[in-house]
C-alpha cells in the first residue's frame, strides 16, 4: 500500500508541473484562440534563468523572484509583438505553426545559452517537506500546488471582477465586435502572452529549484498538451484537474504495467499520449471543453 | 498554372501535358542534367547530403499531398516513415525479401499504420488533429522500442545492403542515381494525384470539409485516401533513409524531423508540388549551414552550438517565412516569373 501511496503523491507532484504549463496554454487559447505550443519552452527558459539569477549571480530569492517576472514581461511582450501579432487573421495553421517555431528557437536559445546542462540548483529556495505517515510529499508537488492555486485565484478574480478581465472574456468571444466596441484587442493579446509567460516563467523558476532542469524538460510540455486535450482547451480548472489525473495515472501505470511489459516498458513517456488518443476519439471537447457549433 | 500568352493546347494532349513551353523543358533539361551529374564532380559530404536531400523530398510530397492540399495537418509524419524504415528492414533482414519488393510494402505497410491513426481525423481536426498526430508518433516510437525481436528495440537493426536485379546499390553513387530517379517518379506521381478526381476532392476538403461534404465529396473515404497517400510517400522514405545507412535506428526518426517537414511546406509554399521540393532544399542547407558553422561558434559559446543553431536556424526561417512569405518560395519564384513575362508592363 505504501507503493501505492509514493506513486500516488509522485504522480501528484508531475501533475502539478503538467498543471503549470497546461494554465499558460489555456490563458492564452482563451483569449486569442491561439494554440501556443511553446509553453513547455516557456517553463524551461524561466527555470534557465532561475538558474543563472540564483547561482551565478546570487540574487537573493525574492530579488530573483522579481527579476524572472521582469524576464517573463520581456518574453510574454517580444513574443507576441514580433512572431504573434504580424499573424492576426490568419489560419489557425500558421499559428501553430509559429509556436512550434518559436519552440525550436527556444530549445536553441537554451542549448546555446546553458549548454543544454542539466543544472540544478538545491537548498536555494524554502525547503518544503510533508510526511503523511510513511510517505513523504515531495517538495515539488507542493510548490506547484502553491503556485497553480494563487495563479488560479488571481485568474478567476481579474477574469470575473476586473474592467480588463471583461475586455478578455469579451474578445476570447468575438474579436471584431470587441474592436469596434473600443477595446483595443491587440492590447489584451499582448497582456495574455505577458500572463502566461510570466505563470511559465516563475513556475519554471519554482520546479527548477526542485527537481534541477534540463532541455527534456521542454518535451514535458508535448504531454502538458495531453493534459490540455484532457482538461477541455478553455478551462483553466480542467487544466488543473485533468494535470493530477493524468500525472497519477502516469505514475501508477508506469509502477505497476512497467514490468509486466516484455522490453523494459517506458509506459511512463508514452501513456499520456495514449489517454489523449481515447479522449480525442471519444470526447474531443474534453472534460470541461466548451462545445462549438461550426456553421458553413 | 498561368501560361505566357501564345501558348495554345491544340488538342487534349496538349491540354493535358504537365510541361508546356519551351522554356519550361530548357529549365527541366538543365535541373536533371544538374542532378544527375553531381556525382562527377561532388565531394562525398555533398553526394550524401544531395541522396538525403532526395530522400527528404520524397517525405515531403506526402506531407504536401495530406496536409498542403488536404489540410489534414500532421505532425506525425517522421513517425510513419519509422514505420516504413522498419518495416523494409524487417523484411530485408529477417524476412529475406529483396529490396525491389520490400520497399514497396514498406510504403504500404505505412499507409496502412496512417490510415489506422488517420481514423481520429474523421470526428476531430485542426489543433485536435495535430495533436492525435503527435500521440501516434510517440506511440509508434514507443511501439518499436517494446518489440524487441523483432526491432532489435534501442540497438537497432542492420539492413543487408541493396541490390537491384542484380545491380548492387552499395556504391553510394549508383544509390544515390535510385534515389533521384524515385524523387522523379515521386514528383510526377504528386504531381498527377492532385489533378485527378481525389486531388480535387482534397483540395475542396481543406477549403471547408462541411461545404465540400454537403457538395457530395465523401469526407471518411477522402481523409482516409489523403491519409494512405501521404504516408506511403512517407514510408518509401523511411524506407529510402534505413536503406542508406544500411541501419534502422529510432534515433534516426526523431520527432523533431516532423516539425521540420512541415517547415518545408511553410519555407516552399503550401500545397505546391514544387514547393515540398524549394522546402526541403531550403531546410536541409540551413541544417548543413549550422553543422558547419556551428563547430567554429564552439570556442565562442559552448560547445553544444551547434546543435542549438541546427534548431534556431530553421525556426527562424520558417519564423520569417510565415510572417514575409507565407505562400512560400513557390509563390515568390511565380511573382519574378509573372514579371519578366509580362516585363515591360
Amino acid at each position: 500500500m505504501t507503493f501505492f501511496f509514493q506513486l500516488f503523491v509522485t504522480g501528484l507532484a508531475l501533475g502539478m508541473m503538467y498543471a503549470l504549463i497546461a494554465i499558460g496554454f489555456v490563458i492564452i487559447f482563451k483569449c486569442s484562440q491561439a494554440f501556443n505550443i511553446a509553453q513547455g519552452q516557456i517553463v524551461m527558459l524561466g527555470a534557465y534563468f532561475g538558474y543563472t539569477f540564483l547561482m551565478p549571480l546570487r540574487l537573493p530569492v525574492w530579488a530573483a523572484i522579481i527579476a524572472s517576472i521582469a524576464v517573463g514581461v520581456v518574453m510574454g511582450l517580444v513574443v507576441e509583438r514580433l512572431a504573434l501579432r504580424p499573424l492576426l487573421g490568419q489560419p489557425a495553421l500558421a499559428i501553430v505553426m509559429m509556436t512550434i517555431a518559436l519552440a525550436g528557437v527556444m530549445d536553441g536559445i537554451a542549448i546555446m545559452g546553458w549548454g543544454g546542462n542539466y543544472v540544478t540548483y538545491h537548498d536555494v529556495l524554502p525547503e518544503l517537506t510533508l510526511k503523511l505517515g510513511a510517505v513523504s510529499v515531495p517538495p515539488s508537488s507542493l510548490l506547484g500546488l502553491i503556485v497553480s492555486v494563487i495563479v488560479v485565484a488571481i485568474l478567476m478574480f481579474v477574469f470575473r471582477y476586473t474592467k480588463i478581465g471583461l475586455a478578455m472574456r469579451a474578445t476570447a468571444e468575438d474579436e471584431q465586435v470587441t474592436r469596434s466596441l473600443g477595446i483595443k484587442a491587440t492590447m489584451v493579446y499582448a497582456l495574455v502572452w505577458v500572463v502566461a509567460c510570466v505563470v511559465g516563467v516563475v513556475g519554471g523558476v519554482l520546479l527548477g529549484g526542485v527537481s534541477g532542469v534540463s532541455p527534456p524538460l521542454s518535451e514535458i510540455g508535448l504531454k502538458a498538451l495531453a493534459v490540455v486535450i484532457l482538461g477541455g482547451l478553455d478551462s483553466i480548472g480542467g487544466a488543473i484537474l485533468a494535470g493530477i489525473i493524468l500525472g497519477i495515472l502516469e505514475n501508477l501505470a508506469a509502477g505497476y504495467l512497467d514490468p509486466l511489459m516484455p522490453s523494459g516498458g517506458g509506459l511512463a513517456g508514452v501513456f499520456p499520449f495514449i489517454i489523449m488518443l481515447a479522449v480525442l476519439i471519444l470526447k474531443p471537447h474534453g472534460l470541461f471543453g466548451l462545445k462549438r457549433i461550426e456553421r458553413i | 498554372m498561368r501560361l505566357p500568352s501564345g501558348t495554345y493546347a491544340q488538342n487534349y494532349g496538349q491540354d493535358g501535358a504537365l510541361v508546356r513551353t519551351k522554356a519550361n523543358w530548357a529549365f527541366l533539361a538543365v535541373v536533371i542534367v544538374f542532378v544527375f551529374t553531381i556525382p562527377q564532380w561532388a565531394s562525398n559530404s555533398f553526394l550524401a547530403l544531395s541522396t538525403v536531400i532526395g530522400i527528404t523530398i520524397i517525405s515531403a510530397h506526402g506531407l504536401n499531398i495530406l496536409t498542403g492540399n488536404c489540410g489534414l495537418v500532421s505532425l506525425g509524419h517522421s513517425g510513419f516513415m519509422m514505420v516504413g524504415g522498419y518495416a523494409l528492414a524487417i523484411l530485408c533482414a529477417k524476412g529475406g525479401l529483396p529490396f525491389w519488393l520490400a520497399l514497396p510494402i514498406s510504403g504500404l505497410v505505412a499507409g496502412v499504420v496512417g490510415i489506422i491513426f488517420g481514423l481520429p481525423s474523421l470526428r476531430i481536426k485542426g489543433f485536435y488533429l495535430i495533436m492525435a498526430t503527435v500521440a501516434a508518433y510517440f506511440i509508434i516510437h514507443w511501439l518499436v522500442l517494446q518489440f524487441r525481436s523483432l526491432t532489435g528495440a534501442t540497438e537497432g537493426l542492420k539492413v543487408p545492403s541493396p541490390d537491384l536485379f542484380g545491380l548492387s546499390l552499395r556504391d553510394r553513387t549508383h544509390y544515390y542515381y535510385f534515389v533521384m530517379v524515385l524523387v522523379i517518379l515521386a514528383t510526377i506521381v504528386a504531381t498527377n494525384i492532385l489533378r485527378t478526381r481525389a486531388g480535387r476532392a482534397f483540395v475542396a476538403i481543406r477549403d471547408n470539409d462541411l461545404a465540400a461534404e454537403v457538395m457530395g465529396v465523401n469526407l471518411f473515404s477522402y481523409k482516409l485516401q489523403a491519409f494512405f497517400i501521404g504516408n506511403v510517400f512517407a514510408g518509401i522514405a523511411g524506407g529510402l533513409s534505413v536503406q542508406y545507412y544500411m541501419y534502422a535506428n529510432v534515433e534516426q526518426f526523431p520527432f523533431f524531423d516532423s516539425v521540420w517537414l512541415l517547415g518545408m511546406l511553410i519555407v516552399g509554399g503550401m500545397g505546391s508540388v514544387s514547393g515540398a521540393i524549394y522546402g526541403a532544399i531550403a531546410i536541409k542547407l540551413l541544417q548543413q549551414l549550422a553543422t558547419k558553422i556551428g563547430p567554429s561558434l564552439a570556442d565562442l559559446v559552448n560547445p553544444q552550438a551547434a546543435v542549438g543553431l541546427g534548431l534556431i536556424l530553421p525556426s527562424l526561417a520558417i519564423i520569417l517565412f510565415l510572417i514575409f512569405a507565407p505562400r512560400g518560395i513557390s509563390h515568390i519564384w511565380e511573382r519574378l516569373r509573372n514579371y519578366y513575362q509580362a516585363w515591360p508592363f
